[in-house]
């Protein structure tokens, strides 16, 4: 309650400070990167047409954990990491893009291929700076590889992205409804399926690296908002874009409440809070649309 | 000027030559059977004549312009097609997949057109599929799956249809009705078809022309009544085909 009165009046109390300096923009996070995950996810299984797709199926988590982790080895914090983060998950994604289109026809089976060997690569390398570094940096690196939002910041640039993403997905949401359908069908219907498969692989990277930067591999979001709110009913994708926006934010916002709550002073990695309460309520939608 | 003009197309799959120089000249009012036995290259020349295949030589014409210079969407809107194997099993309502033929001519970015939604409508009720609308597609069965993508097709207008074996799945009532529906749709819109199909009674007693495949460099292209006789089909089919005629309609039988 009194934080509540915090939020219309203006004085240097202490309980005002934490309100504007910690808890909204940690908040402001939360719910940037859960949609931004959530969109991704959504893009991403459209692009794979394979309901395990996730945003780090494709291995752009794991370039930025080996970016983060190895600036964590180095001692560097702050915009550094952040920075070391994303051109991590930058590199990857060309990195899958090269490799996968290196032999000529760019097909979604070897995407999915390159992106999941890739993938398998940077996670022997993120046990190598696991196993090699000193006990210290060990727990920030797990915090960082679990998901994390006690350290991340989210700016105007990150809100753009988001109004972007929300405006191009609305903008391209009917193609995806054809393209869903197949390669073939979707070119009989008047998709340029090569080009359209361009678009999407970049976006869903440049949001899952977005995402990722600003906390990390947060697990979950990505793969399994999608799926509730498809078996909820929400199937064309003019409703699943700003559906995913909206349940990812806020699903992650009600995690990272969790996450920094419920065993205060001391914190969960934000992770771990998005499995411990989206497995058992994924599981409920599952079966509620069985019985239907 | 011809619907659709195919000039020396001359089609490969894997080394194995299927179609050589072929020419050919569909006009508007045109109801075209593409007859062959398996393998010998129907599917590939549909799929080939929409661009989702590339053509080893020849040029594809459609309203006299040259297929590759249009975009996917400008020949979505003048060519659809039936695929053989049918729509996938992913879950969506009728309603939804019909609509996904109205595609190529969307006008508004998010909301549904009422216009579109009138045409999907009265494709649904052209196939008896009106009471279906709001059903899952993966509830349907076999006959009524392949009335749905019958009726997408529908919707999405093409003028010129290209159709994988429609009469797949279907009882021989519906098999008429189909090509009664398609036939009509040709008269009134002055659009055309070609029908790939097993069934040559079907086809003989539907379409004016035939388009006979015989095997990779023999074709035979002309009015029915000309291609369709006992020698050309035997030879086509490598298979003694009689035929006899009953109630004004010549029926082919293989011996």
């Amino acid at each position: 309650m009194q934080m509540i009165g915090e939020l219309f009046t203006a004085n240097e109390s202490l309980s005002n400070q934490i309100l504007w300096d910690i808890r909204i923009p940690r908040s402001a996070s939360a719910f940037i990167t859960g949609a931004l995950l959530a969109m991704s996810g959504v893009i991403m299984q459209v692009l794979l047409r394979n309901p395990l797709a996730d945003p780090y199926i494709l291995g752009i988590s794991g370039g930025a954990a080996v970016g983060a982790l190895s600036a964590i080895l180095l001692g560097l914090g702050g915009l550094w990491l952040t920075n070391a983060a994303f051109a991590g998950a930058l590199f990857s994604i060309l990195l899958v893009f090269g490799i996968a289109n290196k032999f000529g026809k760019w097909s979604v089976t070897r995407l999915l291929l390159t992106g999941v060997v890739v993938s398998a690569g940077w996670g022997a390398v993120i046990n190598i700076l696991l196993t090699t570094t000193s006990t210290n940096n060990v727990q920030s690196m797990l915090f960082w590889l679990m998901g994390d939002l006690s350290q991340s910041q989210v700016g105007n640039a990150h809100f753009l992205l988001l109004t972007a993403a929300l405006l191009g997905g609305l903008f391209v949401s009917r193609s995806l409804n054809v393209l869903v359908r197949g390669e073939l069908v979707a070119s009989a219907l008047g998709i340029n399926v090569p080009s359209l498969r361009l678009l999407l692989y970049f976006s869903a990277s440049i949001l899952t690296a977005t995402a990722v930067t600003v906390a990390g591999s947060v697990g979950f979001v990505g793969l399994v908002i999608p799926h509730a709110l498809r078996l909820l009913g929400a199937r064309d994708h003019r409703l699943l874009i700003p559906g995913s926006l909206l349940l990812g934010g806020s699903f992650l916002l009600l995690a990272d409440t969790i996450a920094r709550t419920v065993i205060a002073p001391q914190q969960l990695p934000v992770g771990v809070v998005t499995a411990v309460i989206g497995v058992p309520a994924f599981i409920l939608i599952l079966r509620r649309s069985m019985k239907d | 000027m011809a619907l659709l003009e195919l000039k020396s197309l001359s089609l490969q799959i894997a080394g194995k030559q299927l179609c050589n120089r072929l020419d050919l000249s569909i006009e508007r009012n045109e109801c075209w059977g593409l007859l062959g036995k398996n393998g010998v290259g129907k599917t590939t020349l549909l799929h080939t004549i929409l661009g989702l295949q590339p053509a080893q030589e020849g040029e594809i014409l459609i309203d006299g312009q040259n297929t590759s210079l249009l975009n996917r969407q400008e020949l979505a809107r003048t060519m659809g097609i039936l695929f053989q194997q049918g729509i996938d099993e992913l879950p969506a309502t009728v309603m939804e997949t019909v609509m996904l033929g109205r595609y190529p001519h969307l006008q508004t970015l998010i909301r549904d057109n009422p216009a579109d939604r009138e045409i999907a409508e009265e494709a649904l009720d052209a196939f008896e599929l009106g009471a279906l609308s709001n059903r899952e597609i993966t509830t349907l069965s076999g006959g009524e799956r392949q009335r749905l993508a019958l009726a997408t097709l529908l919707t999405q207008a093409p003028d010129l249809f290209l159709l994988d074996e429609p009469s797949n799945h279907l009882d021989v009532a519906f098999q008429i009705k189909l090509l009664k529906i398609l036939t009509d749709k040709i008269s009134s819109a002055s659009a055309s078809f070609l029908m790939a199909s097993h069934d040559i009674n079907l086809t003989a007693r539907f379409c004016d022309k035939i388009l006979l495949l015989i095997d990779g460099n023999n074709y035979l292209a002309g009015d029915s009544e000309e291609i369709l006789n006992e020698e050309n089909l035997s030879r086509a089919y490598d298979c003694p085909i009689k035929s006899i005629s009953q109630d004004g309609i010549q029926l082919f039988y293989p011996q």
